[in-house]
């Protein structure tokens, strides 16, 4: 083919999806981006005067402790989908090859119904009079209702169960891809189950922790959904503060610095995950 | 090795089954200390299985494997005195070749100056001294297969398993590895167990071959005695080349048969047993194409074994020749292997009338 041709049959073929996002992504993001170096106007509009103070603001204390909790809680949810999906994904990837497609099947059932709906689902599951706490009430095993619910361990619990799939996959992909002999050579040359596990598969299935790991932590820091739903609707993610600069408090200008602040953050730990995956590639690809 | 030297590995009467195939089928078999032994057999035959049996990644469901008269049925794999050469190698990617090769002792709880020494042991073995802080992906085949093997050997086990070792490496360098093998196994004396697919490569390095044939053995001997003596066609026609003719046993008597094959008359072979064997019955006789002489016919053939056929097909190897030959009556064209400086290979052209003939004790009469 020319080299006319090629270029032609190039742009057929990514013009659809980058015109889409061009379109729907970059521009409003740019948009955005412009509007986090002006002033807010006096009716929640903008003025059209450039400023950096949007920026400072946001490392208030005030602010930065939002920013800090909310990596808290993303960093416990990573945690805690890296020490639930791990063994599942490790089951998984080494079970017999016919069980692996229904089982993944399973991980990924969750996503055939609506976020918003499964996230009102915990709430009838997790408050006063709710599912969890009728049956702990009616076996006898406590008196009054535990505080379940409109709290921070009801957001770690939604966000992990959100995004829990995010994790098993991105595990799954790493460990299936390990050369079983390897864990035989280990078991061959001595070691037992849990040190072939310390020195061989968990080694070799880090680029599947950080990718799982980024995954969780950047859908969970920047969701506003469940805290705002299990949390009780008090502010105490970014995601919520940017969503009330927005609609609450109309001041665009700082929540679309705030946005990208988080933007920014998370571009930040996808770029250190693609370069850690794209290292341990390239040995592999070459061992 | 000498015969009657002491059993080191016994599998007694083990059968796997996957589903419906039984990949090993009631085996049994005695592997000898400080021996080359070989498990030889076509894919699916069986070997593979056994081989992980003895490693401990495979449980048998009926049977027992023994070392050193001890049950180790049981045994899990980091516990058995045994290393295993994987075909793949599976050298440990993200570690050292150094750290690759020390892993073993380290799982021994070797450490320190003791762990060191005998590391460096290990890499002048199999001559990679230099290449103790590279990665594996940084080598090339041969040295990552020297690895592998230094990695197995540094245990000192009582047994090493070596799975297709020479499978992944080019023509010439098989034929270095051979020899290098060969080597390692005189100098540590550690009993070595290969299975393999090759027959030249069975036949070159093994002291004893295993020859399987679904799930069972079908020879257990020397390379020369499965090589010369094969106890069923099936052993004939997987080690080297074969001449078959089939025929009926026509007379036995003094060690000598008498086989009639049809189009071609009689044809005689020295048999040292033929138990079972009905005159009247079927049987095959079988030579090999080395052994079969040709000569520039004159009109019509007389002897012992002599036939008359037409050149059908010239192969010139180098250093040998390969002529086909057909046969009245026979479906295929008998091949005979000569040298190609031999007199009469200018001669051995498609279309060209020969005579050929063997001596009787060099075919033999495969009841199977």
């Amino acid at each position: 083919m020319t080299k006319t041709g090629e270029l032609v049959q190039r742009l057929v073929l990514l013009g659809p999806g980058l015109g889409w996002l061009a379109l729907f992504l970059v521009v409003p993001c740019g948009v955005i981006f412009a509007y986090s170096f002006f002033l807010r106007g006096i009716y929640g509009g903008i003025d059209y005067v450039f400023t950096l103070e949007n920026y400072a603001r946001a490392f208030d204390p005030l602010y930065l402790s939002i920013f800090l909790n909310s990596a808290k809680i993303a960093a416990l949810t990573t945690a805690l989908a890296l020490l639930v999906g791990y063994p599942a994904a490790y089951l998984i990837a080494t079970g017999p090859r016919h069980r692996q497609v229904p089982l993944l099947i399973l991980v990924m059932l969750p996503f055939w119904s609506n976020y918003l709906i499964r996230t009102y689902a915990w709430i009838v599951l997790l408050n006063r009079e709710g599912l969890i706490n009728r049956a702990l009430v009616d076996i006898g095993l406590i008196e009054t209702p535990l505080p379940l619910l409109y709290n921070e361990f009801a957001i770690v619990t939604g966000l992990l169960y959100g995004y829990l799939p995010f994790m098993v996959l991105a595990l799954y992909s790493s460990i299936s891809r390990l050369n079983p002999e390897i864990r035989e050579a280990s078991a061959d040359l001595g070691a037992p189950g849990w040190r072939t596990f310390l020195r061989v598969t968990l080694p070799l299935t880090l680029p599947g922790i950080a990718a799982g790991s980024v995954f969780v932590f950047v859908l969970s820091i920047g969701n506003f959904i469940t805290p705002d739903l299990l949390g009780g609707g008090r502010t105490v993610m970014v995601g919520n503060l940017i969503y009330d600069q927005f609609l609450s408090a109309r001041d665009w200008p700082f929540g679309a610095s705030l946005a990208f602040l988080l933007i920014g953050l998370m571009m930040l730990l996808l770029f250190a995950q693609a370069w850690a995956v794209n290292r341990a590639q390239g040995e592999r690809a070459r061992a | 090795m000498t015969a009657g030297a002491k059993t080191l590995v016994e599998i007694a009467g083990a059968t796997k089954r996957f589903g419906p195939v039984t990949a090993v089928d009631v085996l049994s078999l005695d592997i000898r200390e400080n021996e080359f032994f070989a498990l030889l057999g076509p894919s699916g035959c069986g070997k593979t299985t056994l081989l992980r049996m003895i490693a401990g990644f495979e449980q048998p469901d009926v049977g027992r494997i023994l070392l050193d008269g001890r049950d180790i049925t049981a045994v899990r794999p980091n516990r058995r005195p045994i290393n295993m050469m994987f075909q793949s190698y599976a050298l440990f990617p993200h570690l050292s070749v150094y750290d690759n090769i020390a892993y073993g002792l380290e799982m021994e709880g070797v450490r320190g100056a003791a762990l060191k020494q005998r590391v460096d042991e290990a890499l002048a073995m199999v001559r990679l001294e230099e290449f103790g802080r590279r990665r594996p992906h940084l080598l090339s085949g041969g040295q990552r297969q020297r690895v592998a093997l230094a990695r197995a050997l540094i245990k000192r086990p009582r047994l090493l398993l070596l799975d297709e070792p020479l499978a992944a490496l080019d023509k010439k360098l098989r034929g270095q590895m051979q020899l290098e093998l060969k080597r390692l196994q005189h100098d540590t004396g550690i009993t070595f167990l290969v299975v393999t697919h090759d027959q030249e490569e069975a036949l070159a390095m093994a002291d004893r071959i295993a020859l399987l044939e679904a799930g069972k053995i079908a020879q257990l001997g020397s390379p020369r005695a499965l090589y010369e003596r094969p106890a069923s066609r099936f052993v004939a026609d997987f080690i080297g080349v074969m001449n078959f003719f089939e025929g009926r046993l026509a007379a036995l008597a003094g060690g000598r048969a008498e086989i009639e094959v049809d189009g071609l008359g009689r044809l005689w072979a020295e048999t040292e047993d033929l138990d079972g064997a009905a005159v009247g019955g079927p049987v095959t006789l079988a030579v090999r194409p080395e052994r079969v002489r040709l000569s520039v016919a004159p009109a019509g053939a007389a002897g012992q074994n002599a036939l008359s056929g037409t050149v059908v097909g010239v192969a010139y190897l180098g250093q040998d020749l390969i002529v086909h030959i057909g046969l009245p009556g026979q479906p295929a064209p008998l091949v005979a292997r000569l040298g190609s400086g031999s007199h009469i290979a200018d001669d051995l052209v498609e279309g060209a009338a020969v005579r050929c003939d063997w001596p009787p004790n060099d075919s033999r009469i495969l009841l199977v």
